[in-house]
């Protein structure tokens, strides 16, 4: 494996197998009294939130605690990331303490990969402004290996705002990779115009896609970006794309319903449907901790002291 | 590469190892934990013999040790994880770990670590098919399967149908002269070393327990099933 | 003070307005061209062996930041023209977007007097459009004429309306040479812009402004140009259709010059994939479509001038979220090596060609009469003399003040030798004089 965890192009398809065969265990372990292991004893742990993200950072704390490792944690509206200080200077700050590993969410696009450039531990992405979220991917393909048996050659719908979602990317990217076949739904507007050059399919009416899914992965719609102009309305979304009591009915018997949470309960699913039991979206969160757990293990577990990656001229 | 064991001695060995469980441990309270991951096939080997001698079915487990081993980080890339199944529980029981080779002790210091976390079994008896010596731990068996001096470069591998196809041990020549580690001789314990190789503690002829530390366990005293 | 004689001996003379391309000696003395010719002879000149160089005339840069007043941080009028100097220009056109926006004469005074101090390139500087860049009032283009300003720009930003610059153009046409200059883009479209919209900005989760962006305005602004018949020169291109729309203008016979950048002309979008700010520029790299378009309109002519659009920010600017990082690449340093590794070497642009990009087109543009050759006795010296064959890594210590070089730690083949000003060396054994 890579040193860094920063996109999905950083993983091979015999890197996903082994992350979600070593996520097994630990899930195990999570199953024991004592959810600890020392795999990762004395090894220090940074979770870099610039992005207030309460679940998702409880879920990297978590993971690296049943390691053993030790933990900090960098949050907004704490400390020196609120007072401004540059990432660089918080980067260089985290090195001279010797972090092991860096989890980092922020809101701008490849910030992971600059914060590769200043520290030499091992570097995670928690979710990067609209670019990836691989954890989130990989916790995804894991509970649907784990509910429907397989990966390659599943049928998968990822529906709402893909242009401004990194789970849509990176979950695109890793199905892909993994053989499955992959349709993104939504308004014209909010699916990228090239995205056929991703290896999936676009359609534009969810009604006709459902009937031929293992998989509906809902996006969660930000209600912000009505204001720049790509939906009329909540409501019109709702209408045409929502995943509501009908809708449900034309997925085939076993399919999947799944959410990256937090969800928007009346506008891409409907509270009903959130709580039925082909409903996976509890799982999901469970299996995040078991996922971690196998990216830090796999990324720390290999030889230490290595020198930053270099940032390679194009 | 030559051949330590063939399939009937692989037979015979495990054969004799159920008996002596048997004979000392007794079968109440006791589980079996073979060591991923061939340990974990051999496991079920002895379980079938003692099924076979007693007539009673001793729960097996399979650990996988990956994330209690030392050395984690010392390797490009971290070590393959196997699967950790023990659908019991050890608290109170006998645990019979079961491996495939003894060779530093490393692997089975990582083995107790991990079931401590697990329980607290009342005791733990180790049982390997082959002991081939450079404990680097003191660790040692209480069942051993052959006992075969080595160089601390060769490869020493346990194959089982289950795995390989087909049941045997080997050893692969290393290279020898500056591959060599000193071992320390633990006192009074091992025949002295012969230049280059090492003979492992002989089987079967456990020191005798210290006066007043244990008692042999006798019939009726133990807990659990 | 009498300058230095300096007899170049033997150097390969490459002189595009003269069509001279030959071995020969050059004496300079007085600030001026003193001969050309073989076997010259200079007894109380200083002998410049000039085995395997190149000499031309000085290099001319038309599109150019150097940020004083207002912007110190990120480059002075000083460190600027010494970078020019080392880049081997000897006049440079500094861009109007400064604090205050130099939209009268008292600025373009005050930069012209600080490069006058520092004596490293001649200055030309350009005007602004508007008053403040603000896009609504012109600014005082009569008067800036009159202080000897000839192009006219408030790049940075685009004239926000149709309306307003025909007015420009047309005000303009009372000033023989005034050239109004413009940065055309559709802020509507490229509004929070980061990249090219493409595959590669969706890949990279950043916002991305189309090729139309540019395109529409280039259109718009040929449109007032053949409306006003005012002379219009388009800065900086980055597209294939702009470069087409520029081909049909000149071929309907409108006043209509256009430059490009040495980045643009080497990186494409997908460049940006390690998300290096140094590559973040406005227009920013488009795809390898547009790029081959961009070569061939400098080799037909379409493209008239290399310009560097040299654009430096402070290292704390440049080393930030790439969202937050202001664009723009320096490139004073490495134009003329980038035009010889990326054009001349492989067959793209003849050496003449390229250096006729370089210096004589924007000399012409700039009304810079000293510069841009012809290289004969009489002219003043304003010269560049570079070994084509040596190969160094861009990598700082830089002469500008700033390190946003997009081609750091790249390998570039051609490197300066002597930059002669007026007869006097700014550059010598590739070392600033001063």
């Amino acid at each position: 494996m890579n040193q860094h965890l920063l996109s999905m192009h950083d993983v091979s398809a015999e890197d996903v197998i082994r992350i979600l065969d070593t996520a097994e265990s630990f899930r195990e372990v999570g199953t024991r009294v004592i959810k600890k292991v020392p795999a990762l004893r004395g090894r220090t742990v940074v979770n870099l939130f610039y992005e207030n993200s309460t679940r998702t950072r409880i879920s990297f704390e978590l993971a690296a605690k049943r390691l053993s490792a030790d933990v900090i944690n960098f949050s907004s509206g704490g400390s020196s990331v609120s007072k401004g200080e540059s990432l660089k200077d918080t980067a260089l700050t985290l090195q001279a303490m010797g972090a092991d590993a860096i989890v980092i969410r922020h809101s701008s696009s490849g910030s992971p990969f600059q914060l590769t450039k200043w520290v030499r531990g091992h570097v995670l992405n928690a979710g990067d402004g609209t670019h990836e979220h691989p954890t989130q991917a990989l916790l995804d393909l894991y509970t649907m290996r784990e509910r429907l048996g397989r990966l390659e050659g599943l049928r998968v719908a990822i529906v709402g705002d893909v242009l401004h979602s990194r789970v849509a990317r990176s979950l695109s990217f890793g199905l892909v990779k993994m053989g499955a076949d992959v349709t993104l739904v939504g308004p014209a507007t909010l699916i990228p115009a090239d995205a056929p050059q991703w290896g999936v399919h676009v359609s534009h009416d969810v009604d006709e896609v459902l009937s031929k899914l293992d998989v509906c992965y809902l996006l969660r719609v930000q209600t912000e970006r009505q204001r720049l102009e790509y939906f009329p309305s909540v409501r019109e979304y709702a209408r045409l794309f929502g995943l509501n009591r009908s809708r449900v009915s034309l997925l085939p018997e076993g399919s999947l319903i799944m959410h990256p949470g937090p969800m928007n309960r009346g506008v891409e699913i409907d509270s009903d449907v959130a709580d039925l039991p082909q409903s996976v979206i509890e799982d999901q969160v469970t299996n995040g901790i078991a996922v971690r757990m196998a990216l830090l293990y796999l990324l720390l577990g290999g030889r230490q002291g290595e020198a930053a990656a270099e940032v390679t001229d194009g | 590469m030559s051949k330590i064991l063939g399939p009937d001695d692989v037979r015979r060995a495990l054969a004799r190892i159920a008996h002596e469980i048997v004979e000392r441990e007794r079968t109440g309270g006791l589980v079996l934990v073979g060591i991923a991951d061939r340990g974990d096939h051999l496991a079920l080997r002895l379980a079938g013999e003692i099924a076979k001698i007693e007539g009673v079915e001793v729960p097996v487990g399979i650990l996988d040790i990956t994330f209690y081993r030392d050395d984690i980080g010392l390797s490009a890339e971290a070590p393959e994880v196997h699967e950790t199944k023990i659908p019991f529980d050890i608290a109170g029981r006998t645990v019979v770990l079961v491996d495939d080779v003894l060779f530093t002790g490393r692997t089975i210091r990582a083995a107790m670590d991990a079931l401590t976390d697990l329980g607290r079994a009342r005791r733990i008896r180790l049982a390997v098919l082959v002991d081939r010596g450079h404990r680097e731990l003191p660790i040692r068996a209480d069942f051993v399967g052959k006992n075969v001096p080595t160089q601390l470069s060769d490869d020493v591998r346990v194959l089982v149908t289950e795995v390989d196809g087909e049941d045997g041990a080997v050893v692969e020549e290393g290279t020898t002269g500056s591959a060599l580690k000193e071992t320390p001789a633990v006192a009074g314990q091992e025949a002295p070393a012969v230049a280059g190789q090492e003979a492992p503690a002989v089987a079967g002829q456990e020191a005798p327990a210290l006066a007043g530390q244990e008692a042999p366990a006798v019939a009726g005293q133990e807990e659990g099933a | 003070m009498a300058s230095p004689e300096l007899l170049f001996r033997g150097a390969r003379v490459v002189d595009p307005r003269a069509g001279f391309d030959e071995v020969a000696d050059v004496l300079v003395k007085d600030g001026v061209v003193a001969d050309v010719g073989r076997g010259l002879g200079g007894a109380s000149a200083e002998v410049v062996g000039c085995d395997g160089l190149v000499l031309a005339p000085g290099l001319v840069d038309l599109h150019t930041h150097l940020r004083e007043p207002g912007f110190e941080q990120k480059e002075t009028v000083e460190t600027g023209t010494r970078a020019a100097a080392a880049g081997g220009f000897t006049a440079v056109a500094p861009m109007a977007n400064t604090d205050p926006v130099a939209d009268d004469a008292s600025v373009i005074a005050e930069v012209r007097a600080a490069a006058e101090r520092a004596g490293l390139a001649d200055v030309f500087p350009v005007g602004a459009i508007t008053k403040g860049l603000e896009g609504e009032v012109l600014a005082e283009i009569g008067e800036m004429v009159a202080a000897g300003v000839r192009v006219f720009s408030d790049d940075g930003r685009c004239v926000p309306t149709a309306r307003t610059l025909r007015n420009a153009l047309t005000y303009a046409l009372a000033f023989d040479e005034a050239v109004i200059a413009e940065h055309c883009e559709d802020a509507s479209l490229s509004s929070g812009q980061q990249m090219h919209e493409g595959i590669s900005s969706f890949s990279l989760g950043l916002a991305g402004q189309p090729a139309a962006a540019e395109d529409a305005i280039v259109f718009r602004d040929i449109e007032m140009a053949r409306l006003t018949g005012g002379r219009l020169h388009v800065c900086h291109l980055s597209s294939a259709r702009s470069v087409e729309l520029v081909r049909r203008a000149k071929s309907d016979g409108l006043r209509v010059s256009a430059e490009v950048t040495p980045h643009h002309l080497v990186f494409i979008d997908e460049d940006l994939r390690t998300y290096d700010t140094n590559r973040k520029v406005n227009p920013p790299f488009r795809a390898a479509s547009d790029r081959e378009a961009l070569r061939q309109g400098l080799a037909d002519g379409t493209i008239d001038v290399i310009a560097t659009d040299h654009a430096p920010h402070a290292v704390e600017e440049k080393e930030a979220e790439f969202d937050r990082a202001p664009p723009g690449t320096i490139g004073l340093e490495t134009a003329l090596a980038v035009a010889l590794t990326e054009l001349v070497a492989p067959g793209i642009l003849t050496l003449p060609r390229a250096l006729e990009t370089l210096s004589c087109t924007p000399a012409g543009i700039l009304g810079a009469r000293d510069h841009g050759g012809p290289i004969e006795a009489g002219r003043p010296a304003n010269l560049v003399l570079f070994d084509p064959d040596e190969r160094w890594i861009v990598e700082p210590p830089f002469a500008s003040r700033s390190r946003n070089s997009a081609f750091l730690g790249r390998e570039l083949l051609g490197r300066v030798r002597f930059t002669v000003l007026h007869g006097e060396l700014t550059v010598s054994e590739g070392k600033a004089t001063r």
